[in-house]
């Protein structure tokens, strides 16, 4: 078989498989399993939405929430961005963790805390929808 | 006494107005032409959230910025003629925090008067706080201006008094301001019919000044920027030529024009808060003049905080905003449209950058 024709017959194996729905496609997936997604990420914003009101986050009772009610006046989707009082790019969880240490006069997240994932879920979350405009000031 | 002792104790008063006119600074030898009945100015100090930590310790950034507008009204001249502190002393309503934060207002030079703040009512019902500073809702007449200060911030019987299963839990509750489980603001039926009644032997000619915590207008219930019998309020006041409501709660500058009705927010001394349009999930109805104060810098902590100093020589309330880490703005009311309006901002090529909030 020339080059040509062994495309061709590929091309028409694929075309088969799309039109024939054989469930040996790797990347299907039902209803039932996004709803079981969303349901993991909605448990994690939740988390996220109980350590922003959550008064022992840090160590002197204040929250997230009693200057972002909503997560509002957060902009995730302005980060990452030149953050000019720290002089360099960061992401929004150093932000947070910045937030974590001094309003709230605690100690700093892993960037790969569990918690820190949930904060940032729960800020992106109350902001769904809104464009992404990072380095946006 | 006859004639002439009058005329001389005239010519002796003229005399003591003009010697010290020559010694004073331009703005007050001003007053001093102007109607002496229409002619004061009062400050205002709003929303110190003290908030109790354990024992003997307080948030410190809190108590800062209580601290820091008690000191600079103690320094303003003209002196005012009393200062208003707007509701929302304490944070959770505890007595070590009313009391800390009385002890702090202790040192303002001037008379206080006091509003009721949620975060100061729902623990007791506004019981210790009232033992502090007085009643929770009252009248006062000054200098041809009628005052009245109402509880605005009390909401449902059944809320109040059959949902929570511990006073604690109320006020928590009713502390989170994005708190679903919280319940909407009201003046309520009797105190709108003391309102009433305290408003008949008030000439409708004479200025009102109206002190609410929340705003006795709706802009956005689920932050409670809101008071569920408003429009109630407003008609009662609605007879009136000159009225003028001044709200805290909402720890950012808001301003609006309703009827004969001018509404001005004052700012926070603890944070400043976000406008509700922020908020990208609900729809608000901020009032269109409002013009948005600066984002806010967190790296400075009393950015976009301050307190307020406000004179009635009109009759109608101009809003000096002292802004710690912003140009200090004015919101007075302007004759030619009828409205409150920031004196320098209202046009929004004069505006700068980020003057918008996003």
């Amino acid at each position: 078989m020339s080059r040509k024709l062994t495309i061709v017959a590929f091309a028409a194996a694929v075309a088969a498989l799309a039109v024939g729905g054989l469930a040996i496609r790797a990347d299907e997936f039902t209803k039932k399993d996004g709803e079981r997604w969303q349901k993991e990420y909605m448990t994690v914003v939740e988390k996220g939405r109980a350590l922003w009101t959550s008064p022992t986050l840090g160590t002197n009772g204040v929250a997230c929430a009693q200057c972002h009610p909503n997560g509002a006046n957060t902009h995730p989707e302005t980060y990452p961005k030149f953050q000019q009082q720290l002089g360099r790019v960061i992401a929004l969880r150093e932000m947070i963790n910045w937030c974590i240490q001094q309003p709230l006069e605690g100690k700093p997240l892993a960037l790969d805390d569990p918690q820190m994932v949930a904060l940032e879920a729960y800020v992106a979350h109350e902001r769904r929808g809104v464009a992404l405009a990072p380095g946006k000031h | 006494m006859n004639p002439t002792d009058a005329g001389r104790r005239y010519f002796l008063k003229g005399a003591g107005a003009l010697a010290a006119a020559s010694t004073l600074p331009l703005s007050l030898v001003k007053l001093a032409f102007a109607d002496a009945a229409q002619d004061f100015t009062f400050a205002y100090i709003s929303d110190a959230h003290i908030q109790h930590i354990e024992g003997t310790k307080f948030v410190r950034n809190w108590d800062r910025g209580l601290i820091r507008a008690v000191a600079e009204t103690n320094l303003l001249t003209p002196k005012p003629d009393f200062v208003m502190f707007g509701g929302d002393l304490a944070q959770l309503g505890s007595k070590p925090e009313l009391d800390h934060g009385g002890e702090i207002l202790s040192k303002l030079r001037h008379p206080l008067h006091s509003v009721m703040g949620e975060h100061d009512y729902y623990l007791d019902l506004g019981e210790y706080w009232s033992k502090l500073f007085g009643p929770h809702h009252y009248s006062f007449d000054h200098k041809g201006v009628h005052f009245v200060v109402l509880n605005s911030v009390l909401t449902y019987d059944e809320w109040t008094f059959n949902r929570w299963p511990t006073a604690e839990q109320r006020m928590l509750e009713m502390a989170g301001l994005d708190n679903p489980n919280g319940s909407p603001f009201m003046v309520g039926e009797k105190q709108r019919e003391w309102l009433k009644k305290d408003l008949e032997a008030v000439p409708k000619t004479t200025p009102v000044v109206v002190f609410s915590h929340s705003p006795l207008q709706k802009i956005y219930k689920g932050w409670n920027f809101w008071t569920e019998d408003a429009e109630e309020v407003q008609a009662i006041l609605a007879p009136f030529e000159k009225v003028n409501v001044i709200y805290g709660h909402v720890h950012q500058i808001q301003y609006n024009q309703i009827g004969r009705i001018s509404f001005n927010a004052v700012m926070a001394t603890a944070w400043p808060w976000p406008y509700p349009a922020t908020y990208a999930q609900a729809e608000s109805a901020m009032p269109v003049l409002t013009v948005p104060m600066n984002r806010a810098d967190p790296f400075f902590e009393r950015d976009a905080t301050g307190w307020q100093f406000i004179d009635m020589n009109t009759g109608r309330v101009t809003m000096k905003f002292n802004l710690y880490n912003n140009t200090n703005r004015v919101v007075a009311f302007n004759p030619a449209t009828g409205r409150p309006e920031d004196r320098d901002f209202q046009d929004p090529a004069k505006r700068i950058p980020p003057q918008d909030h996003y």
